[in-house]
């Protein structure tokens, strides 16, 4: 009997359309080669970051893989939000400009599920390129090593896995956030420079750049941690850096006094509230756009 | 299926739409005619409820559309925008798929519509490779899935060439026949079908006309042209007898132009026909609907006046 009603409700499943716009957006990614070259150029850098910072350890007491994820949360860190803009900038506003998003409303689908469909879809096409990419690398450098496979401290790995695709996340939601204000494809490709510049590169400047000036005095010591949350990929970088102790000395971390680090679990916090808050902005003001 | 009530639509200063009032009701076909930037598109955006209208009520499938529990009946609209581009990588049955499957439909049943519109052969290269008569018949079975009871093509036949131009119209009827209401545009009033039942013309955000297009003939008052061919004596007593009711000239000697109005091409005919045996030949000529469309088109009525062309 239950076996019989599993095929009937089976029969009958119609998948949310939530989901058969992030199926859409995959196939998608996977004919134009987004995926593939996505997945090789991650495996490529993270294999070359890999045998590169492997070669000098020799046998201390630092594993290379630590050496392996310092390298590759650096380096995400300027690639990873370049790539999620890239996929998510176009999705509503290239919708809008071949026509399809007139179409797809007049379907019984709603406009949340389009938003929050394309994005589940980039997410999933984002997280297939970064495990497979840096596994790929990972597993060739454990293969390669003196240190059995096991005794690897494969959580940092995982670590450096999750924080990035949760990294990738925050990004893919500004993406589809700016996506949607936007009515031009024009801009929202200007808007995805913009927003990269501001959040990767200038905004760990200007911070440099003032606390290296005179009006470093300004600013109280334990409110810097703080400021520095205010770009994602900062919580990102001390994510993966400073709540590990063998990261954290390998990155110049290790010497930060204890009030200086923001713990764990509040670092996730804001990641993921860089996630929810542009995710929910875009379903607001999508309900607005005209067309 | 669809009832709008003065309907205005105005973006800020500039007024879209002005006063629509429109019914369409199931098994007919209503043809949305008019010039580019007339509102056509507006209009069709709001009976959709893309667009919420500045004034007036819109019900469609007993509903409406702006409302958000509408999305239940949207599952009984096929909808063919003006210009869509579908995702080049996917082949025709993946795009086709994946809109059946947002209406909850099976996908296993496609090839039905690849055959009605003449597309089977094609149905499983990608959208790419398709020319853009191709890629508008794969939007036209697009908006048939599901057997829809409202219709709503946005100039369907741009693009087509003569014989898929039928083949569409061959669709439309078959399906105003099991039920459905269908609602097209076009912008070329010469373009449409006997199939269709009525016409409504807009002009400038407003309905300037509505009727069958024969109606819409007479209501005009377009003057029908009649040229007689005959001897030249017959010619000048033509001249003379009509001479003092209707514009009649002659431009080369054997050959009388009657304009007629409407109401009297019957009559005048009879008249002419008193001369049966001694006139070579009769060629009458009612206004194209070029010309009616044009009438219609421009807002000066007495512009309509067919010229002498």
């Amino acid at each position: 009997m239950p076996i019989q009603r599993l095929i009937i409700l089976r029969g009958n499943y119609q998948m949310p359309n939530m989901l058969i716009l992030a199926q859409k957006e995959i196939r998608d990614g996977y004919r134009n080669k987004w995926i593939s070259v996505m997945t090789l150029v991650m495996a490529g850098f993270a294999l070359v970051l890999a045998f590169l910072g492997s070669a000098p350890v020799g046998t201390t007491v630092i594993s290379p893989l630590a050496v392996t994820v310092v390298s590759l949360s650096s380096l995400g860190i300027f690639f990873i939000p370049l790539i999620a803009l890239l996929l998510s900038y176009d999705s509503i506003v290239g919708e809008d400009d071949r026509g399809t998003l007139t179409l797809l409303l007049a379907y019984p689908i709603t406009r949340s599920d389009i938003a929050l469909g394309k994005f589940l879809g980039q997410l999933f096409i984002l997280a297939f390129a970064i495990i497979v990419g840096y596994g790929s690398a990972t597993l060739a450098i454990a293969s390669f090593g003196e240190m059995p496979v096991a005794d690897l401290p494969w959580s940092i790995f995982l670590k450096l896995v999750f924080s990035s695709i949760l990294l990738g996340c925050i990004f893919l939601a500004l993406g589809l956030l700016l996506s949607i204000l936007t009515r031009e494809r024009g801009t929202a490709a200007a808007g995805a420079i913009g927003i990269w510049l501001v959040f990767v590169v200038l905004f760990d400047m200007a911070l440099l750049g003032i606390l290296s000036s005179g009006a470093s005095s300004l600013i109280p010591d334990d409110a810097v941690k703080w400021i520095m949350m205010a770009s994602p990929s900062d919580a990102f970088r001390m994510y993966n850096l400073a709540t590990n102790n063998e990261t954290a000395l390998l990155s110049g971390m290790s010497g930060l006094r204890a009030d200086q680090v923001v713990p764990a679990s509040i670092l996730l916090v804001f990641l993921c509230s860089w996630i929810v808050i542009p995710l929910f902005a875009s379903c607001v003001f999508f309900q607005r756009r005209a067309l | 299926m669809i009832e709008l009530l003065g309907i205005s639509k105005s973006y800020g200063r500039k007024k879209a739409l002005e006063g629509i009032s429109l019914t369409l009701s199931n098994g007919q076909c209503l043809a949305l005619v008019g010039h580019n930037g007339a509102g056509k598109t507006t209009l069709i955006k709001i009976i959709l409820g893309l667009l919420k209208p500045s004034n007036g009520s819109v019900a469609v499938l007993h509903g409406d559309p702006g409302n958000r529990s509408f999305n239940r009946n949207r599952r009984h609209i096929g909808f063919l925008p003006e210009q869509v581009l579908f995702q080049k990588t996917l082949t025709g049955r993946e795009t086709l798929a994946f809109y059946a499957r947002l209406k909850g439909l099976s996908v296993k049943t496609l090839d039905t519509y690849f055959e009605r519109v003449d597309l089977l052969g094609a149905a499983d290269r990608r959208v790419g490779t398709y020319s853009k008569g191709m890629r508008q018949r794969l939007g036209i079975a697009q908006a048939l899935l599901g057997q829809p009871k409202l219709l709503i093509l946005d100039e369907p036949t741009s693009g087509l060439d003569p014989v898929a131009r039928q083949n569409i119209y061959k669709i439309l009827d078959e399906e105003k026949r099991k039920g459905a209401a269908v609602l097209i545009s076009s912008h070329v009033l010469t373009e449409l079908d006997d199939r269709i039942d009525r016409v409504a013309i807009l002009n400038d955000g407003k309905l300037v006309a509505q009727g069958s297009i024969p109606t819409l003939r007479h209501q005009i008052g377009m003057h029908s042209q009649m040229k007689i061919s005959a001897d030249r004596e017959i010619c000048r007593e033509l001249m003379t007898m009509f001479q003092n009711e209707i514009p009649a000239r002659s431009q080369f000697a054997g050959e009388v132009i009657l304009t007629c109005p409407p109401a009297r091409k019957v009559e005048i005919l009879g008249k002419v026909m008193a001369f049966r045996g001694r006139i070579q030949d009769i060629e009458l000529t009612d206004p194209t609907l070029e010309q009616v469309f044009n009438a219609y088109s421009t807002s000066d009525h007495s512009a309509g006046e067919l010229s002498d062309a």
